[in-house]
């Protein structure tokens, strides 16, 4: 991801930018973001909340809420069916979504954006259409030993189906994707590889261009898994230069539910429907039927209108604050967490240094996660606790669980220090760290 | 405000909630468990997980006679799970599976709130985790270990030793 590791370079050496972002209660542009999001005015507890899981799932805000709600209340009826002047109007918003996110992504056409349930569905939707047409006994899959399960299970399921065998690219001890692994790999001529743009368990910024160059070079198609990343960065999905790429809008302040799959446009035609119903015919007779174009023959049934309506809004959202703003401000924040928790003692955080975002997965001393977890949320601290859909990678580390702080756009440098005075109460607890 | 260079030391009080849960005879058999060990003669063994977080125990018994001789424990995961785990294998012992049944729904009710029972004396040590109560999300994590023993007692797996 060349453009946005250089960004964040800039970003870093940006010294004012950060001394500006750093005053998140004097920056009155920070503090306008922050009040877009109502809930993070609650008290959990007792305590103000300190809201440290998006990587789980983000926070939205207002105008998405509202949004929703206008939509809901004035716009809807159903899409691509009716006459109608209010079935129009919902189509258009709908449509109109599709191509706010399209346009986002750097995809050549709108209808490379099928809309799906989120980033599992999208990987299951390539995983039976094209997996079930191209994929034949004795092909490879490589994925990596990084991944989540959603980018690991509907694999092991097309191979029990179709006899194809998986590899999985090896990570190195500071949880990087091991490149020579995956070049001995690619030697034995995948079809595909498949793998994440950032690790959900450890916040690894993998070097995605490069992976796509390798596996292009020995002829696979690649699968990136942007949950992670398109909340953070700027996609495009030409300059990735990959074959399809997936995500949700639930960790990119949008509803849950709904989510993407881009996908190259010639892939997309000579792919078999995934599901089956109304919307993605074109006709329907007792003999048979044909189906609709790309996308709408991946969108069977009713979509999720009110969701995807929320969906655009909440990449304009992310447009309007601006990505590289927000990449500031996370770039700071990560900077301000890892020297805070890295001078903690007895603490242990996985993941590199370098080539990461703002997703800190560590264990505290012989404190499980879980019971770190409870402490904090009776502080008011949401951390995630547990394998994070990740086992694999867990079983790599030789841990069953970590504790996972992450951060986004509305986070402050204060959440910092309460998680580290939470880790503080912690050891107390416990009566110190063994 | 806390000191950044001593992460043992902090001015805020631990709430009250968390010092019922975290008692010191829990984190005394989390840190020291009882009964850790692999049973080279055991009759019956059993391992279960929850498959959210990832934490395992393994129960191993030895019965004779139709009762429980001796129990021992493996496995992986929190303060709570460990804990009741390790807890269990000293309360089990000498008894049948009728009495470990008894036992195993007297615990269930007190980790769902049950105050009456803080009085009774078959639970002993296990009353120090009646403070699960106020963390409904965790009751599974102190039920891990007594999943493995109901599964063996409803499973009429005992009293038979296998062959």
């Amino acid at each position: 991801m060349e453009t946005n590791q250089s960004e964040n370079q800039v970003s870093i050496s940006d010294s004012q930018a950060i001394e500006e972002a750093l005053n998140e209660s004097t920056n009155p542009d920070f503090q306008v973001i922050r009040d877009q999001f109502p809930i993070l005015r609650r008290n959990i507890n007792g305590h103000p909340l300190v809201y440290l899981d998006s990587a789980a799932s983000s926070q939205k805000p207002l105008r998405v809420l509202e949004r929703i709600d206008r939509y809901l209340r004035e716009q809807h009826a159903n899409v691509h069916r009716g006459v109608h002047s209010l079935s129009i109007e919902a189509t258009d918003a709908y449509e109109e979504a599709r191509n706010t996110i399209a346009v986002h992504v750097g995809a050549a056409d709108s209808s490379e954006i099928v809309f799906t349930r989120g980033t599992t569905e999208s990987i299951n939707l390539v995983a039976s259409s094209w997996g079930d047409t191209f994929v034949k006994e004795g092909d490879e899959i490589i994925l990596t030993k990084m991944e989540h399960h959603s980018n690991i299970v509907p694999w092991q399921i097309l191979a029990e189906r179709t006899g194809a065998r998986l590899n999985y690219v090896d990570v190195t001890a500071d949880g990087r994707l091991d490149m020579n692994d995956l070049d001995r790999l690619l030697e034995r001529r995948p079809k595909l590889v498949s793998f994440t743009h950032v690790s959900n368990g450890m916040g690894t910024l993998n070097p995605v261009i490069d992976i796509v160059e390798r596996a292009h070079a020995v002829g696979a198609l690649t699968l990136i898994d942007g949950a992670q990343a398109a909340p953070h960065l700027q996609i495009n999905v030409e300059e990735l230069g990959c074959d399809f790429y997936a995500f949700s809008a639930h960790k990119m302040c949008g509803p849950t539910g709904v989510g993407a799959l881009w996908g190259r446009r010639d892939l997309f035609e000579i792919m078999p429907p995934y599901q089956s119903g109304g919307e993605m015919i074109s006709e329907v007779t007792l003999e048979g039927s044909r189906w609709a174009e790309v996308p709408h023959k991946f969108e069977a049934g009713t979509p999720n209108i009110s969701g995807v309506v929320g969906f655009g809004e909440a990449v304009q959202f992310l447009n309007d604050v601006g990505l590289d703003t927000i990449a500031v401000h996370e770039n700071s924040l990560k900077k301000y967490a890892l020297e805070r928790l890295t001078a903690v003692e007895g603490l242990t955080l996985y993941g590199p240094r370098e080539e990461r975002t703002s997703v800190f997965s560590f264990t505290y001393g012989d404190i499980h996660p879980h019971d770190l977890s409870t402490i904090l949320d009776q502080n008011g601290i949401a951390i995630r606790a547990g394998h994070h859909c990740n086992q694999p990678l867990m079983d790599h580390f030789g841990i069953s669980a970590t504790a996972r702080a992450s951060f986004y756009l509305y986070n402050t440098h204060n959440e910092v220090d309460a998680l580290c005075e939470g880790l503080q109460m912690a050891a107390k607890v416990f009566g110190g760290i063994a | 405000m806390t000191d950044p260079q001593n992460p043992a030391r902090t001015d805020r009080e631990i709430p009250s909630t968390l010092n019922t849960l975290y008692r010191e005879l829990i984190l005394d058999h989390y840190r020291k468990p009882r009964n850790k060990r692999a049973l080279d003669d055991a009759t019956h063994a059993i391992t279960m997980n929850n498959p959210l977080c990832g934490d395992v125990i393994e129960l191993l018994l030895r019965v004779e006679d139709g009762r429980i001789a001796e129990a021992c424990f493996l496995g992986r995961g929190c303060s709570i799970s460990q804990a009741s785990a390790s807890m269990l294998t000293g309360r089990v012992r000498n008894k049948t599976p009728e009495e470990v049944l008894e036992l195993s729904k007297k615990f269930t009710q007190l980790l769902h709130g049950d105050e009456s029972l803080l009085s009774d004396s078959d639970l002993g040590d296990l009353r120090a985790l009646a403070g699960v109560s106020k963390f409904p999300v965790r009751i599974k994590c102190a039920l891990l270990g007594w999943n493995c023993l109901d599964e063996l007692t409803e499973g009429e797996v005992l009293p038979a030793e296998s062959p």
